[in-house]
Parts: C-alpha cells; structure tokens; sequence
C-alpha cells in the first residue's frame, strides 16, 4: 500500500507548540531566573540610554538604595510586608479560579474603616481595645467588600473580574467622600496624621523598630496562609473547585459555600493590610493609601504560582526594583515613575518565560513514519472513544 | 443511481497507536442513495468517516471520487469534492443566528446578511427543512441544531453528505422528520452517507447498508433484502470467549432498590424513563444499551447528582438493616447517611479525579472530611497511594506526579483502586476499561470480581457485549432511557444468539406505559425476544 | 446658557472615553480583556508629546500650513506606533505565549502610566531642551482646530445679527477638533464593521467560541493580534486627544486620571457596542463634571458624584447577568487564551 502518494505531515506546519509537564522543578527555576536576570539587564540598557549610566553603577545604585542604610532595610522590609500580605490575600480566590482584581478596594475600605475608628473612637476607648476595634472592623470592612461579588458570582455567575475592578473605584469615591469630610483643616482635601501626639491606634512599635511588628505579623500570615491551602481541608476544597467543579460536585463539595467562604477570607485578608498600612505605616489614609499593591499584588501571586513561600521572593523582588529604582530617579532628579517602568520590564520578562515552563516547541520531523506518533503526550490511549478524538483532530 | 460510485474506498486501513482502528475497508456509495454505515461502539464508523471528511488521513488504501483517485488531506480537501460531514457535537456559536453560523468562514462574494438569509430559506424550502434563518441558536431545540449543521453543510454546496449517529439527540417525531429531508435529499440525487447503530432506522430509511465490526469490514447488503436478525448478526460478529473468571453469587440480598425512575436534561427532554430494578449484593449487574441511553444518568441518579424527577432509590444497608432513601440527596448527604456508595465515572479525568492532583491527593477526595479538625490527614491517603500502587501496579515516577501525566490504564486504576479502598457496599462503574489495554483490563475485571466475591453489589456499565456476558450475573439493557429487557447471560447454552438478543434490545423501541416492576419481571424471564414495533416500520418501508 | 456649555464639557470629558471603549470592544470581542488599556492610553498621549515636543524643538515654523500638518501627523504617528507597540506586547504574551491575561494586562498597565509619567516629567531633563516645562501649545493649537464658521457665527451673535440660542447651538454642536468628531467616526465604523460585516462576524465568532471559528477555517490567532493591536491603537488616540486638546498640550503627573479604567467601565455599560458606547461616553463625561454645575455642591458630594458611572456600570453588569440576556452578556471566551491542542 505504497500508493499514497503525499505522506501525512504535508499538513503539518514546521514547527508547532505542545504542551509539556514534564519540566523539572529546578530547570523551570532557573528559567525564572534567567528571566529575571534578563528583566534587570533590560533594565540596565534602558537606563544607560536615558542617564548614561553604566550598568554597574545601575545595579550598585539599585542595591545601595534599598540596602545602604537601615532606614532603608527597614523600609524595603516593610514595602515587602505589606505588597506580600495583599498577595496573601487575593491567593486563595486565584486558586479557585476567582479572578478577584479587587484587593485594591478591599484594602482601601479597610484602610477607611481603620482610620474612622482611630478619628472617632480614638480619644474614648484605651489603646490596646481601639487597635483591637480597629482591627476586628477592617477585616470585616474588607470580607464585605470582597463578599458582594461573590455572592453575584455564586448566584447569577456575574463576571467577577470586571465586578471587582468596578468595586475598586467605588472604594475610592467613598474613601475620597470622607477624605473631605474628615480632612484638616476643612476643604483641604487631606486628614493629615491622626492622633499625632496621642498615638492613639498607632500600631506599637517593638524595641525602637518601627515595622517590626508588622513585619512580624505578615510573616505570621504567610506561614498560615501557607498551611491553609496546603494542609487543611478548607485549601483542599479551594483546589478542588478550582481544578474542577465536576470533580467538587462529584465528591460532594458545596460549591457555592466555597466561593463565598474564600472570598470572604480573601477580603479579611485585604482587611487586616487596611489595618496594617493605617495603624502600623501611614497614621492616616487617602484615596491614593493602597497605591496601586492591589493590582501589583495580583501579579506577585500569579508569578510565584499561587504559593506564599514563593511570593515572599517575588514581593521582595518587586520591592526592591521599586525602591531601587527610585534611588535611581532622586539621584538623577528624574520622574520617579521610573520605578513603574522597571517593574513592568521584568515582570513582562518573567511572564514570557512561563511559556518555555509550560511549553515546548517541537519542530518537524523528517521521516515520515515518526510523524504519526500522536503529538501531545497528554493523549495517549483512547482510540475508542471516537468523539472525543474527533474533536481535537478536528481542530488540528 | 449512476454507474459510477459517488465515493469509493478501497483498502483503508488506519491505526492509532497499537490500536487499529480500521482494517482493510472496502466501501462505495452513489449518488441518489443512502447508505448506512452500522456497527457497534468502538467499530471504527466514525474514523472510517473523518477519513473522507479529511479530519483524519489513511495509513494506506485509496479513496475515488466519481472513478478519480483523489487524497483528502483537509475539511478543506474534502470540501472541495463537494464532502459534508455533520458530527456527532454541533460546532455552532450560541449568539449568532442560523444564518451567521452558516456563513461563517466563507470568504467569497458579498456579505449580504438578508441575501443569505433568503438563500438559505430556499435551501429550506427545497428540502423541507422547518428553521427560521433568523433565529438565534440559543433559543433552538437540538434537532434545529442539526438543521443548521445540515444547511451549513448544503450552503456549501456539497453533494456528499456523511451524518454522524443524527438521530442520536432527536425524539421520534423529529427523526421522522430529518428522514423525510434526508430522502428528499437522495431524490436530489446526493449521496448521503448515515451512520447509525439502531436498525430499525437501517431499516427505514437506507437503502443499502455496510457492516463494520471491530474496525474490520463485515459486509453490504441491500435493505429490502436483509432484516434485524441478519443485520445484528453481522454488527456482533462471532463470540470472542474472554476467559474471565465468573463465580455464582453467594446469597444474594437485594441492596439498592430503584422504583419507577424518571429524569430530564437540561432541554427538559426525557433521559431517564420509569428505570426499575434491584441491584443485588454479590452481583455484578451489567448495563448494556447504546452510547447515550440513559447509563450516565442513571448512575449520576444514585450517587445523589441528577434532579429526579420523580421515583425512589432506596438502599438497604447491610450494617444497620435499615433502608435508607436516596433520593435527591448530595453525595455528601448520602456518605453521611452511612451509605458505603462508590462511583467510577466515565469522565475520569474531568469528574472522578483531579488531573492536576497528585494520586495521594486525589486518594483524599473521597476520604478528606474524616477525622475532627480543620487540618488534612496525608498519611492514610499517602500509605493507600502506595499500596494502591504496588497492589496494582500502577506505573508512575511516585505518588505526587499530577495523575493527568500517566497513561489511560494507570489513571483508571487509581481511580477504581480508590474508590474500591472505601469498602463499598454498591460499587457503580462506567466503561472502565475504555481505552485501557489487554492487561489492565484484565486487572479492572479482577478486581470487579474479587469485590463480587466480597458481597459488594457491582453495577456495571459496558460497551463490550462479549465482557458484559462473561463477567455479569444480569444483563440490564436500556434502550433510550428505558429498560428494555434484562437478561441472564447464563441461561442461553448459545452464547452467540445471546449476544444478538442483547443487540436486539439495545435498538428496541420501549413504549412509553409505565415499566412496572411485573413488566420488567417479564422481561427478565422472557428467553427469546420478538420485536414487533421495529418489524413494524420495516414492512411499511416496503 | 449654562446647559450648552455643560453639554459641551462633558463631550470633551467623553471622547477620550470612547476612544478608549472602542478600542476595549473591538479587543473584547477577539476574547482578550485587555486590562492594559490605561497603560494604553498613557502611551498613546506621551507619544504624541514626544514627537510634537522634538517637531518643536527643531523650531519649524508654525506658520506654514504644512509645517502645520507636518506637526499633526507626526504626533499622531508617534502616538499610534506607541500603543501598537503595547498592543503588540500584549499580543505577544497573551495570544503567541498564552500568558495570563489579566496580569499582562495589569503589567502593561503600569508600565504604560510609568512611560507616560516617566517622560512627561523628564523629557526636558533627557533633552537637555531649553524650555521650563513640557507645553506643547503650537501642536496643540493645530490639533484644536475647529471649523471657523462658529467664531463667525458667535462673532455674528455678539453684534445681534442672530439670535445668542442659535450661536450656542451651533457651538455645542461644531465646536470640536477634528479627533473629537474623528472619535464618533470610528465608534460608528466599528460598530458597523462589527455587525453588518464579514470581518466583523469572524472576530464576534472568534471571541465566542475559537475553537468553532478555527474549524471554520478562520485564523484564530491573525484575527485576535489584529483586533487588539488596532484596539490599542484608537484606545491610543484617547490619550492624543487629552493631551492635545483637552489639556491643550500640558503634561501633568497623572494628568489623566483613571479615565483607562473608565473606558472599560463603559466597555461593559455600553453592553460591547460602540454606538452605544457613544452615548454612554458623554453620559459618563456629564457626569464625571456634573458636579461642577450642580450650585452649592460640597467638595465631598463631589466625590460621590464621580463614583455614579462607576456604579451605573455595575448595575448594568449585575443586571445583564441576572437577567441572562445573551446578546448583552460578555463574550463567552472573554479571558480565556485558546491553544489548540487542549480543550
């Protein structure tokens, strides 16, 4: 049966994509970090280009601005800790497979309600019970915000992506709405530093180091977070509903109660930053006080593959390349949105290497018969089940 | 009917794999005919047609159109020799209309929505087809679907037409109607090509029919000359003896109890129609029937998934002897209840386990809940991933490789190897061995058998009639949501007629009076089955 | 005649809105959310700024008409290489690498508000240029250019030739630039192109359901790089048009405010269409300075009247989804990236 006359892969391009899991963990590390050792190199010409800099004394300045004093430790520990605890957060809805892009609201009304209590209750209720009032309405304040989508999601299947990014602008009117309210002296659009001589609300310092406590408690979170979704039954079903919401009904998993849990987690966890920025940082708020983590956040998570050891690097990395840069642009008496154009370099560097992890590219092959091996490993059997097999084929 | 054949093949041969899927198929169709194509699950129907359609290419063989050597290497190919191929799952998009789905993609002439819409009714027209060109695809029925599916294919032009198993998703009376285009069609002078595994549409509507068997070419016979035993002797071959080790139950008790079940899908049509039985403990019960009568349902009903619409699933638990109702309970509710309850999925992949999962945490599944707190336990699942894997030997670098990385037959048996770890007391099974090899079915089997042996009541949902007869205590054979007949595959000394009485009840039309539980008692003694409303439609064709 | 001018406000409010919501549908309806569009929108304007600031700075004269309409397409090409470039790296991630969509997109956006802060703030330092700030008033001019025979007209009212109603009439209506009519130009074409058409079916089709229109024969991939790439690119003028006319060519930090996210709001008030998307552009300019014209208004009740399209466009999100009407509902494959080889 020679005959035929054209072999099968006349119709097979030169080169096509397949997918491939077979990466091991330590290559597709180093392929990050390649990657984000060419996000940095680009950022080396970019700024050789614009100040004239070599790229050593680039990279000396972007260390020195972050690591020269302790001030600055101290600072990039704490621009770490919080970018980090709102990554925490928006974590468990990812792994459901939520797209919650609200952190930044969920954080700003958290950021609002911790600040309200310190301007209302501060002078009438002792220390340690305001920080705990504070504390207790800014997770709430945040698991609301996060909990309104959810349940439109769990219900009527709303889009969540463009609800939550919606959500984020109407935090920031209201937030703005009480700015103004709020603000002193009256008109001027700023509630300045609260409790500024009685240091009510202000989150204790321990020893004469003021984010310590924060830091701690972020550490704390990420650990917890860690065993969440790792070791309890509760991370287990976010995972499972995530993969597969068959799989969830199968087994027997309420799927609705999980979204709305999770969602409610993920907003306490944005609550609880509110919390941390007003009380523990910045002693008052404005609509600008998340500045932007929340988006920032979402990509830390998606980086570090949803896992929170992982997102400690990546928040300290995105961290550091914003403090650096900015170390850059005071010297230089450039914008200092400079930073921003560093961070998008190497993320965008560090999101196309995920393609060489999750795919392979296969060239054409010349013999003939080789050609007919089924492509993807990923099918192997199921000659039989005819259907199925026609349908991809038939994409092909 | 011209001289020369619209499409002939000669020789085709194609495989996948080891599998071969087609062997050596001779085949022609003219034009101003309809030829079926008939053959069980599995037979190779539907790549013998993509091979025309262009979805697939031969290993060898030869395909003429109109005496012409051609290669068909693309839809598009085929498309230009006038080939249609509507498939089994419509390819439409749900907010366009009739007539956008079916201009979409064409790349010639002028787009003129409303002299497309004309031109599309008047293929309406012509043929009898009843569809609004207007009418978005979201509020069609399936049969309307199809409709679309066809006109899209004739819009083409196309003179060729292959249907894949049409009447699958239709009620009678839109059958009836898509034979009268169909016919309407021939007259046209197309050739239209129809595969199908129910005869008494052979019967009906072709008029000559094709034979494949296990990938290999049986025959053709022209209709007026054959009938339904004929037919389903050649579709079932000779009995293949398996050599499975069936042992007589040991004091079977009834377990699971179902009374006049009823369900419907999602377009409110009836799947699941007044099913009574009673699964007994020490029994594997097989469910024979054709892709799509009701098996998935039927399962998912008793593991607490499907909306019931009416009827009684009570289970009798050996523990406490008390009986316990499971109807439209979550599967969570009935594990609480104390019901001992496994299921092996036909989707393993997609429902029965996480793809993305380890094999311990997919062990966890079913087991995750146990113990008070609020952590999860790994080490009972982690040491039954392991056993699992040495017991079955089950092929994988270790036990936290994502299960989607290992072949069909070591995914399955994760899963069935879990599922039987719970120490079930009904074990439900769909298609297990699909896509498996020789050996890891053999292993499914075995472990079937051993949890028989144990008193588990086995319910077991096959496509293979020579496994379903060798390895079943009771054959129950659905016929499109029915039950049409159950039998004992060890009351026939001859197995062969055997084997055709099952294939005759798979096709067998159930009226709809209520299947009683005397009804299905009778059927269950009848020996040889007579089926007077198929035979029916035949003379009427005459 | 206080509503005549509002009117005429919240037009210029609008038009970079719809640019930027034309530019979103057309993305959408490829199936990508482009969450990159404020990026976007930062480029577009800063590439306009910095070819107008060089075409300045070569001090041509401006008095010639063809320097004049040298400077006009210089800007505007700057402008539209700028946002192609973002659309082709969005492309390039998402379709070619099948990355996530909403964090390039997110990415894309930062990076986009940091070029576009970035070299509005320093261009004069990078330059070394000899100017205090970056004004760009001679492209600016030529950019807000507008039909003479409303000055006439207004002249003509001034002395009472016609009457004062006529004069405001004729203002609110042809008082614009050319890249204000040129943006309800290109929301009419697109919705045109994206109903009546051909090419306007296959990208719907694509954005539903790819798999169907790759077995169509339809090249999934040309279609989604062409949509979002063109996407960008009218998204981009939004930025040109604030800049040079709104902002009569002053660059300010942030000048531009969160109109990027605005046009993705209306993206979904306007139910992915452009004709729509017109009427709810200047819907939202209104009510974005409403405030302005409302007496006696605090600072904060301002505030709260600049979250109302906000909130209007969750309604209507909410709304839709309830009342599952297909047509208004997202494109079905709206986020998610196609790879053939899985289903």
């Amino acid at each position: 049966m020679s005959e035929v006359k054209k072999p099968k892969n006349v119709r097979e391009p030169l080169f096509h994509l397949a997918k491939r899991d077979n990466l091991s963990g330590k290559k597709a590390l180093l392929i990050r970090l390649s990657a984000i050792a060419v996000g940095i190199l680009i950022t080396c010409i970019f700024g050789f280009l614009i100040v004239g800099w070599t790229p050593l004394d680039i990279l000396q300045t972007l260390i020195d601005g972050t690591f020269g004093t302790s001030n600055r430790r101290w600072d990039l520990m704490e621009k770490t800790a919080i970018l980090l605890c709102i990554s925490l957060a928006v974590t468990p809805a990812f792994r459901m497979r939520f797209w919650n892009i609200g952190a930044e609201g969920q954080t700003l009304v958290a950021c609002l309600v911790s600040g309200a209590c310190m301007l209302k209750i501060g002078d009438k209720v002792p220390n340690p019970l305001l920080l705990l009032i504070m504390l207790v309405a800014s997770v709430a304040a945040g698991a609301l915000w996060a909990l309104i989508p959810a349940i439109f999601k769990a219900f009527w299947n709303t889009n969540e992506t463009l609800f939550t990014l919606m959500m984020n602008y109407v935090a920031a009117q209201i937030t703005s709405y009480y700015v103004y309210i709020w603000s002193v002296p009256k008109g001027s659009g700023h509630v300045g530093i609260i409790n500024s001589t009685t240091k009510a609300g202000w989150l204790v310092s321990i020893g004469d180091k003021p984010y310590l406590l924060t830091i701690l408690i972020v550490a704390v979170m990420t650990v917890i977070s860690y065993i969440y979704l790792n070791h309890c039954k509760h991370g287990y079903e976010i995972s499972v509903v995530g993969e597969s919401e068959k799989t969830a009904r199968y087994i027997g998993i309420n799927v609705k109660k999980v979204i709305l849990r999770t969602m409610i987690i993920s907003g306490a966890i944005c609550g609880l930053t509110g919390f941390l920025i007003v009380s523990g940082a910045d002693h008052t708020f404005i609509k600008d006080s998340v500045g932007g983590l929340g988006f920032t956040a979402i990509m830390v998570s998606w980086l570090a593959k949803f896992n929170p050891l992982a997102m400690t690097f990546f928040a300290f990395l995105i961290a550091f390349l914003g403090k650096g840069s900015n170390e850059i642009t005071t010297l230089t008496g450039l914008d200092s949105s400079f930073a921003n154009i560093v961070t998008g370099l190497v993320i965008f560097c560090v999101i196309g290497c995920e393609f060489f992890i999750n795919y392979t590219i296969r060239f054409r092959k010349k013999e003939t018969p080789a050609a007919e091996k089924p492509v993807a490993p990923a099918k192997t059997d199921e000659p039989e089940a005819e259907t199925e097999t026609t349908e991809k084929e038939a994409q092909s | 009917m011209s001289a020369v054949p619209a499409i002939e093949l000669k020789g085709i041969t194609k495989t996948f794999g080891d599998v071969i899927a087609n062997q050596d198929i001779d085949l022609s169709v003219y034009r101003g005919e309809i030829l079926s194509i008939l053959g069980e699950n599995g037979s190779g129907k539907t790549t013998l047609m993509n091979m025309i359609s262009g979805i697939y290419y031969p290993d060898s063989g030869h395909i003429f159109i109109d005496g012409e050597e051609v290669l068909i290497r693309s839809p598009k190919d085929a498309f230009q020799y006038k080939i249609g191929m509507i498939h089994q799952h419509f390819k439409l998009i749900d907010v366009f209309t009739a007539t956008e789905n079916i201009v979409l993609g064409l790349t010639d002439g002028r787009y003129d929505l409303a002299a497309y819409e004309k031109r599309v009714q008047e293929i309406c027209d012509r043929y009898g087809f009843n569809l609004d060109p207007k009418k978005k695809i979201y509020d069609m029925s399936v049969s309307e679907k199809q409709t679309v599916e066809i006109i899209k294919v004739l819009f083409r032009g196309a003179d060729i037409l292959i249907l894949d198993e049409p009447t699958a998703v239709l009620t009678p009376q839109e059958t009836d109607r898509l034979f009268d285009v169909l016919r309407h069609m021939r007259d046209d002078g197309k050739a239209i090509i129809i595969i199908t595994h129910k005869l008494h549409e052979v019967l009906s509507l072709s008029d000559r029919v094709s034979v494949l068997c296990k990938g290999r070419y049986v025959g053709t016979v022209v209709t007026k000359e054959t009938d339904e035993m004929k037919l389903t002797e050649m579709m079932v071959g000779a009995k293949v003896d398996l050599n499975i080790h069936r042992s007589d139950p040991v004091n079977p008790t009834p377990r699971l109890i179902v009374n006049g079940l009823n369900c419907k899908n999602e377009d409110g049509i009836p799947v699941l129609k007044n099913i009574s039985f009673t699964a007994m403990s020490g029994e594997i019960l097989g469910i024979a029937g054709i892709a799509g009568s009701g098996q998935r349902e039927l399962l998912e009903s008793i593991a607490g998934l499907q909306q019931l619409e009416s009827g009684e699933i009570s289970y009798m638990n050996p523990a406490s002897g008390e009986t316990e109702d499971l109807r439209n309970k979550s599967p969570r509710r009935i594990r609480e209840l104390g019901v001992r309850l496994s299921f092996v999925p036909e989707d393993r992949l997609g429902m029965g386990l996480v793809g993305n999962m380890g094999i311990i945490d997919n062990m966890m599944l079913r087991s995750y809940e146990t113990g008070r707190g609020f952590f999860l336990n790994r080490t009972a699942p982690a040491s039954l991933a392991d056993q699992i894997i040495s017991d079955l030997q089950v092929v994988t670098p270790d036990a936290k490789t994502p299960v989607r990385r290992l072949s069909g037959g070591n995914v399955q048996k994760v899963l069935v190897g879990r599922e039987i770890a719970s120490a079930p007391t009904v074990l439900m099974v769909a298609y297990p061995v699909r896509g498996l090899d020789i050996n890891s079915s053999f292993t499914i089997y075995r472990l079937l058998n051993e949890q028989k042996e144990k008193g588990v009541s086995v319910i077991f949902v096959g496509e293979d009639l020579d496994v379903l007869i060798e390895l079943c205590d009771r054959i129950l054979v659905l016929s499109s949501g029915s039950i049409s007949g159950i039998v004992d595959p060890r009351s026939t000394a001859d197995e062969k007629s055997l084997k055709e009485q099952i294939g005759l009840l798979m096709t067998k039309k159930v009226e709809d009076a209520p299947a009683t539980a005397a009804n299905v008692k009778a059927a269950e003694a009848a020996e040889a089955v007579e089926a007077p409303e198929t035979g029916k439609e035949e003379t009427e064709r005459e | 005649m206080i509503i005549f001018s509002f009117i005429r406000r919240a037009v210029m409010q609008g038009v970079p809105l719809l640019y930027g919501s034309t530019g979103e549908i057309i993305t959408e309806k490829s199936g990508h959310l482009n969450l990159g569009i404020p990026g976007i929108m930062y480029m577009g304007a800063i590439g306009g700024v910095i070819g107008g600031f060089f075409f300045e700075q070569t001090g041509a004269d401006f008095s010639h008409w063809y320097i004049r309409v040298l400077a006009i397409l210089i800007a505007l090409f700057c402008s539209l290489f700028f946002s192609c470039l973002m659309g082709l790296l969005y492309c390039f991630l998402t379709v070619s690498l099948r990355a996530n969509q909403n964090v390039t997109g997110l990415a894309l956006t930062t990076f986009g508000v940091g070029v576009g802060n970035f070299f509005g703030g320093s261009l004069i330092k990078i330059s070394h240029a000899d100017v205090p700030t970056v004004t760009l008033t001679k492209t600016s001019s030529c950019f807000a250019k507008h039909l003479p025979f409303v000055d006439t007209v207004n002249k003509m009212a001034a002395d009472n030739k016609c009457p004062k109603i006529l004069a405001e009439l004729c203002q609110t209506i042809f008082s614009y630039s050319t890249l204000a009519y040129l943006s309800i130009v290109i929301a009419l074409i697109a919705a045109h192109v994206l109903m009546k058409t051909r090419v306007g079916l296959t990208l719907r089709a694509v954005g539903e359901d790819p798999a169907t229109a790759d077995a169509a024969g339809i090249n999934v991939n040309r279609y989604k790089y062409v949509a979002t790439c063109l996407g960008s690119m009218i998204a981009g003028l939004g930025g040109l048009y604030y800049i040079m006319d709104y902002a009569s060519g002053v660059w300010s930090s942030d000048g531009f405010g969160d109109r990027g996210w605005l046009s993705v709001a209306l993206v979904i008030f306007s139910l992915w269409r452009p004709n729509l998307a017109i009427i709810g552009s200047f819907l939202f300019g209104g009510l974005y300075i409403v405030h302005n014209y409302i007496g006696g208004l605090s600072m904060q009740a301002q505030e709260l009247f600049k979250m109302s399209p906000y909130v209007m466009t969750l309604l209507v999100l909410i709304f839709v989804s309830i009342k599952e009407k297909k047509e208004a509902l997202p494109p079905a494959h709206l986020g998610l990236n196609y790879f053939r080889e899985e289903r």
